[in-house]
């Protein structure tokens, strides 16, 4: 005989059957008796943030540096209305997340109650499903449903609004042993037919070309896309959030396209005759404007989501599955062959366009954020597992252009929302998934003050968190907008801020900053070297840019890579 | 061109509207929308009316199933069917003008469902196309309150796009 069991048990304990281990939430009224059950269940550890969108952040960056799903928690009314940001952040990078809202009690649904708001209506559309729960009885196999369809098929957050009453209530529990979703049923294996259509088209090509976006890690295909390229001597163009699909040490490794993409993978992109895109959503950052993007190119799509092919991109050869099995039923009939010509006169633009430029860093005496770069590059990749957040912004591109990328998983930014303020706390989620990596947080100074907030968390769970704050008195994005196509018209974008050092000695972190180039290396080396938590402040030069760009709309061919010069009006 | 899909779905609270918010904030251009029960209680039908010159068909599909409610969408355009609207109209109708009124009511097998001193409600069952052609010939007899559904549909032959399998999967 099973005995009765609060609609508060049942959540936490359906948390302990989906193997739960951290959420990240914040208390307050309506999902109160939540937190009364909490401390009977010792498995499930609570991380208290200081305000809900880190708890969502925090969720995401567990879920994408661990695979699992991450849970946030939070109270109806302003902590549901506060996760918001960071559910979409989630919808938008298809990061597995269960975020958990109280709300008020079913007979106040409806009367603007104290603290009530539609949060199922609000999370409509930046969730992959959601759900309001008002009988007790729901609540096993609504958890149950939620965890299944955040983590399967094209993963995304999913919302689970409960109402107080059904908290409170008590009910015999009755744990379904599986879903009953008559209407989601996502397709894993790719279409034969269609493989040997790419198969065909692979064998034809003359400039083939890989596009390998966050497919590849969401299905952990890393083997099967380097047994591909190997194969067929076809190179690889990775995505912001194909970052770590593919090693940047190997030979066929050609880095990042798009809008701050190198200039040789734009020209390869519109130069090629085949184009193979595996899990990659032809976002608009990478493609420039859709009508002259890869105009020469047959184009395979490979993607889990089917309403994602033929969205922004015509496609020849669509392939919806999981891109590893597509990759393996590929692998098992595709035949050698070699492209090393076509590599070659990639890697000719390649040595046009970055080595003079020392990785684009101007030539200049200043403390460009170049320098932070090239060391942070070599001494994380000496230094042993690593998992790097980035923030939104110049630095982000920075990051992704600068550091040598050679581990899955291991860059973990905002890419489709551009969220500021993601990187603080997504290195919190990220540190409890990989309790024995180095979790580096590198923002900018307008980033890092969105969600400042959250070192007392860090310090409260005492995660050795490393941050570095790439400080350039500026909303440097921005800014750098601004003097390319504003009229260097700076409106709103330079920034004063606290001295950082002192901002975390507050918090009981230690804190250094770096002005000059040569304090680069003995301040991230201190990073390492300081147990726990530390803040490193770079004071970079004001007015650099990420170079190569595209113009906002324009097309990939087009691209600035060095700033014009001025014209006097 | 005129695209009509059907689509089955659990009716479960909210799922209206899931799929009007899905055209809205996608930019779908919905020429009509008709929601109903179906022969299974729990799944609900709806038929769309889309205009393929400017909103993507393919597209409406594909977005219509990432709902998880959404059981099944079939473009049933191309399938030999049967179209209806309904369409109730009140007319102005003095006792001098009844006389033709009904006749041609009774052309298009409209009913006349209310009689009043100068006025009759009819309502007519039909093609889209008839319903048109309807309302544009009473139209100058003086039309003072018309009320109008979307279209249903459905595919002639023993073929079915029956909800009773969902049900039995679930």
């Amino acid at each position: 005989m099973s005995e009765t069991r609060s609609g508060a048990q049942i959540m936490c304990e359906a948390l302990i059957r989906e193997g739960v281990e951290v959420m990240f939430g914040y208390p307050g009224g309506a999902i109160m008796p939540f937190y009364h059950a909490l401390p009977e269940y010792p498995a499930l550890h609570h991380v208290l943030v200081r305000h809900e969108q880190a708890a969502g952040h925090a969720a995401e960056g567990y879920a994408r540096a661990s695979g699992k799903v991450g849970v946030c928690v939070a109270t109806s009314g302003p902590g549901a209305t506060n996760l918001v940001t960071a559910i979409a952040d989630a919808m938008m990078d298809s990061v597995p997340m269960v975020a958990i809202t109280g709300q008020v009690a079913a007979q106040f649904i409806g009367k603007d109650a104290f603290q009530e708001t539609d949060v199922t209506g609000i999370t409509q559309p930046i969730t992959k499903h959601n759900y309001l729960v008002t009988d007790v009885n729901d609540i096993a196999y609504v958890m149950k449903e939620a965890f299944h369809i955040a983590r399967s098929g094209r993963p995304g957050p999913v919302l689970v609004d409960i109402a107080k009453n059904a908290i409170v209530a008590r009910t015999t529990p009755q744990w379904p042993d599986k879903v009953n979703l008559p209407g989601y049923k996502p397709n894993y294996e790719g279409n034969r037919r269609q493989i040997r259509e790419a198969i065909k088209l692979i064998n034809d090509a003359k400039k083939p070309l890989i596009l390998a976006g966050r497919g590849i890690q969401l299905s952990g295909a890393f083997a099967e896309l380097r047994e591909l390229a190997e194969r067929t001597g076809i190179p690889v163009i990775t995505t912001l959030h194909g970052i770590g699909a593919f090693p940047e040490n190997h030979p066929l490794a050609l880095g990042m396209p798009g809008m701050h993409g190198w200039v040789h993978n734009n020209r390869a992109i519109q130069e090629c005759d085949l184009l193979l895109n595996l899990g990659s959503r032809f976002d608009d950052r990478v493609t420039g404007k859709t009508s002259s993007f890869a105009p020469n190119a047959k184009i395979v799509h490979v993607d889990i989501d089917p309403s994602e092919i033929g969205k922004n991109i015509r496609v020849d050869v669509p392939i919806v599955g999981d891109v590893q099995n597509v990759l393996r039923a590929m692998l098992e009939e595709l035949p050698a062959r070699d492209a090393t010509e076509w590599v070659r006169h990639i890697h000719a633009i390649r040595d046009q366009h970055i080595q003079k430029q020392q990785y684009n860093r101007p030539d200049t005496d200043m403390f460009m954020p170049h320098d932070v770069f090239a060391a942070f590059t070599r001494i994380v990749n000496e230094r042993g597992p690593y998992r790097v957040c980035t923030d939104v912004g110049q630095h982000q591109m920075w990051a992704a252009q600068l550091i040598d990328w050679i581990h899955p998983h291991s860059h973990i930014t905002s890419g489709g929302l551009g969220t500021m303020g993601f990187a603080l706390p997504a290195a919190m989620g990220a540190q409890f998934a990989q309790p024995g990596e180095t979790v580096w947080a590198i923002a900018g100074d307008g980033g890092i003050q969105m969600n400042i907030q959250e070192l007392a968390t860090i310090v409260q769970e005492q995660l050795p968190i490393k941050i570095a704050i790439i400080n350039n008195g500026y909303l440097g994005m921005v800014r750098q907008w601004q003097e390319l196509f504003h009229d260097r018209r700076y409106s709103a974008t330079p920034m004063w801020s606290p001295d950082f050092v002192k901002v975390a000695d507050a918090y009981g972190i230690p804190g250094m900053r770096v002005t000059h180039q040569s304090q680069v290396e003995d301040a991230i080396n201190a990073a390492y070297e300081t147990p726990g938590p530390m803040l490193l402040e770079f004071q970079v030069e004001r007015e650099a840019n990420v170079f190569p760009m595209v113009a906002p709309g324009a097309s990939i061919s087009d691209m600035i890579t060095e700033t014009p010069a001025l014209t006097t009006v | 061109m005129k695209h009509t899909l059907v689509a089955l779905m659990q009716d479960h609270p909210g799922v209206l509207n899931r799929v009007s918010s899905l055209f809205r904030r996608r930019g779908f251009n919905i020429e009509s929308l008709s929601v109903g029960h179906t022969e299974t209680p729990g799944i609900s039908r709806m038929t769309i009316v889309i205009d393929s010159t400017d909103t993507s068909v393919e597209q409406v599909s594909k977005q219509l199933y990432r709902l998880i409610e959404v059981l099944k969408v079939s473009d049933v355009t191309a399938d030999p069917n049967v179209s209806r609207e309904l369409v109730m109209l009140k007319v102005h109708a003095p006792a001098s003008r009844r006389a033709e009124i009904s006749s041609l009511a009774d052309v298009f097998e409209a009913k006349i469902v209310d009689v009043a001193h100068d006025s009759l409600m009819l309502e007519l069952t039909a093609g889209p196309d008839k319903v048109d052609n309807f309302v544009e010939l009473v139209r100058p007899f003086g039309i003072r309150e018309m009320v109008r559904t979307g279209r249903v549909a459905m595919v002639r032959g023993s073929n079915t796009h029956s909800a009773e399998s969902y049900v039995r999967s679930a």
